[in-house]
């Protein structure tokens, strides 16, 4: 059973001249079987703590904790995070020019699961993800994210999410920028590694909308650099119609118009 | 019908103090002064390490030619007198003027006409450490031949040349040199490219060796139709200079010519110079030009100069750009590999290789190929990146 437990946790970005303080004491903890939708406006540190967590050099944690299993994940560098089972969904994918996506993909695989991948089983399980995602094969031969839609970019998000199998999964506004079509399909593919284990997901979104196809069993409004209020569906609903103005003091809808 | 389009990039192309027209050539290594290091063609160059190539230096040894020919190639030793050399171009400093004026036998090597022939290699070993050495090269690709030649530099020393490579006109050649000298030598060549009527060059210089090495690849086109593709793929290391200074001379209607120069530097003192001069002259009316440098820093201390030099004397042309860029190691790139698991060194080995990826897949001799795959492999291991 997989547990990912943030306590108290600090982080500052070092800007210009001071560091700033973005994240201001957060408690959460992810349990294997359940999702977490962070919800909260812009700028209010939703994406800071999944960087942070994942362990982006820009950030700083200044005081708290997270662990997994037990394990002190701020110990760690990031590709042993990655390799101890964290995958953060990102909000904008790097492109990397002159590496293919299988090459990286397998690369990726290989340092995950500790041993390179039986080579005709793997082709077979990338043509299958990528079918379900509706990736073109062609994109296996492409540079990583290079070129790719915004759009493109989230569906191989989801790709590599759904060939890693991490225990917790950190989305990103997986959703921001995605058609109604491709947030079908992207949230398929979320639904699908959830279904595929005991593993805990922490959707961070703005909008309300992709919790129609992923059904949260938690919700926290983030602001201010913390979870200020948690609840469970009900919550989202309530955002839905009356936006983040409770937390904020300045009207920012939750929901499209 | 006038198409002018400048590429976007990342600082303005400076204009030469004089036009690259009025650039000053000689066979004779008399006619120029030696070198101080002010002169604009010098300025880069650190000429107390050249071994005095730049101020009159006697040859003491040879360095020793060996070619692999393919089925059908012709491979001749011969004197200076050999009226076939010193066609496709006249020495542009007072290095390459000493070379032409110094050398004793030259080889000259034939692609025959109207045929296809398998690569050629010519690998040339300096004269050892501490000795002084000057040569010549002629690769001549006869009327509507096709083929490779690959250039394999190894050895220690000190080594100036001219090569040239006269392309007749139809015919396509394939060049890759590789500067893959020992940690002692020095290198100082003039490539002089002519081509032909509708014939076209793929010219490529990989510099991983030696102390210093400063390649003048310059092309000049004899016909309308004339295509060249020059490319460059270097690594310096901790004290290595590698200069090259690609100058493309479009003096005919209806030519093109592509220039990507492409390094990676590691280590305290690394320096890479490039300075890409492309001249389009009055007559040289629907011409298309681009031409680009990328350097990729990877420690400190290391230092990329890159300067394009645009000059166009005709506003009939297809086009003409130019790019340049020295980053920084992609931290950005480097996170979202280890965020996959990948570990650092593995992820920077991933970025590396995928930035000279477009040159290296360009390179159709897959030994070749692989040679340089293996040998990029190898600089990053050195360093433990």
């Amino acid at each position: 059973m997989a547990t990912l437990e943030i306590k108290d946790l600090h982080v500052s970005v070092v800007s210009e001249d001071a560091p700033k303080e973005i994240l201001k004491g957060v408690d959460l903890t992810i349990k294997a079987g359940e999702t977490h939708a962070i919800m909260g406006p812009n700028g209010s540190g939703k994406s800071t703590l999944s960087y942070a967590i994942a362990g982006h050099p820009k950030y700083t944690i200044t005081s708290g904790t997270v662990t997994l299993d037990g394990e002190d994940v701020l110990e760690m560098s990031v590709d042993e995070r990655a390799r101890a089972g964290l995958f953060l969904a990102m909000q904008y994918p790097v492109e990397v020019p002159g590496v293919s996506m299988s090459n990286f993909l397998r690369t990726a695989a290989t340092a995950v699961r500790g041993e390179a991948p039986n080579l005709r089983h793997w082709v077979k399980e990338v043509k299958g993800a990528m079918a379900d995602l509706d990736i073109d094969p062609a994109f296996a031969e492409r540079s990583v994210n290079e070129g790719f839609s915004g759009g493109e970019k989230k569906r191989h998000e989801i790709l590599q999410l759904g060939l890693l199998q991490p225990k917790v999964a950190i989305l990103d506004e997986t959703d921001s920028g995605l058609d109604v079509d491709a947030l079908r399909v992207v949230s398929e593919g979320v639904n699908r590694y959830k279904a595929s284990g005991e593993v805990g997901v922490m959707l961070i979104t703005h909008y309300t909308r992709i919790l129609k196809y992923i059904q949260p069993d938690f919700v926290h409004v983030f602001a201010n650099g913390r979870i200020v209020e948690s609840g469970g569906r009900e919550l989202a609903d309530q955002l839905e119609s009356e936006g983040y103005v409770k937390y904020t003091g300045k009207s920012e809808a939750a929901a499209i118009s | 019908m006038a198409a002018l389009s400048t590429q976007p990039h990342s600082h303005g192309a400076v204009v030469p103090v004089a036009s690259r027209a009025e650039h000053f050539t000689s066979y004779d290594v008399d006619a120029f002064e030696v070198p101080g290091g002010r002169e604009e063609i010098w300025r880069f160059t650190p000429l107390k390490r050249l071994a005095g190539l730049h101020s009159g230096a006697a040859a003491t040894g040879s360095a020793a030619v060996e070619v692999n020919a393919a089925a059908g190639v012709t491979v001749e030793t011969v004197g200076r007198d050999d009226d076939r050399l010193g066609k496709a171009g006249v020495p542009g400093d007072r290095i390459a003027a000493q070379a032409y004026t110094s050398f004793e036998q030259a080889t000259v090597v034939t692609l025959p006409g109207d045929a296809k022939s398998e690569p050629t290699t010519v690998t040339v070993t300096g004269a050892g450490e501490g000795q002084v050495a000057y040569g010549h090269l002629l690769v001549k690709a006869a009327q509507f031949a096709e083929g490779t030649v690959v250039v394999d530099y190894r050895g220690s020393g000190a080594y100036a040349e001219n090569v040239e490579f006269v392309v007749a006109d139809g015919a396509h050649l394939q060049v890759i040199a590789i500067h893959d000298w020992a940690d002692d030598a020095v290198h100082v060549s003039q490539h002089h490219v002519k081509l032909g009527r509708d014939a076209s060059i793929k010219h490529t210089v990989v510099t991983l060796g030696g102390d210093a090495v400063r390649i003048t690849p310059v092309v000049q086109y004899a016909g309308k139709g004339g295509d060249a593709d020059l490319a460059g793929l270097y690594f310096a290391d901790a004290g290595q200079h590698q200069e090259h200074r690609p100058f493309i001379d479009h003096s005919q209607p209806n030519c093109r010519s592509n220039v990507v120069y492409k390094g990676a530097l590691q280590g305290e003192g690394a320096h890479t110079v490039w300075i890409g001069d492309v001249l389009i002259r009055a007559a040289a009316e629907g011409t298309e030009t681009y031409e680009l440098n990328r350097n990729l820093v990877l420690t400190d201390g290391a230092r990329a100069d890159s300067v394009p030099n645009l000059e166009i004397e005709t506003g009939e042309i297809e086009g003409a750009g130019h790019a340049s860029a020295t980053g920084r190691f992609d931290d950005e790139q480097l996170f979202y590999l280890q965020a996959r698991g990948i570990p650092e060194d593995q992820a920077r080995r991933l970025v590396v290789r995928g930035f000279f990826q477009e040159l290296i897949a360009k390179i159709n001799v897959p030994e070749v190929r692989e040679r340089l795959e293996a040998a990029i492999e190898a600089e990053l291991e050195a360093v433990g990146a």
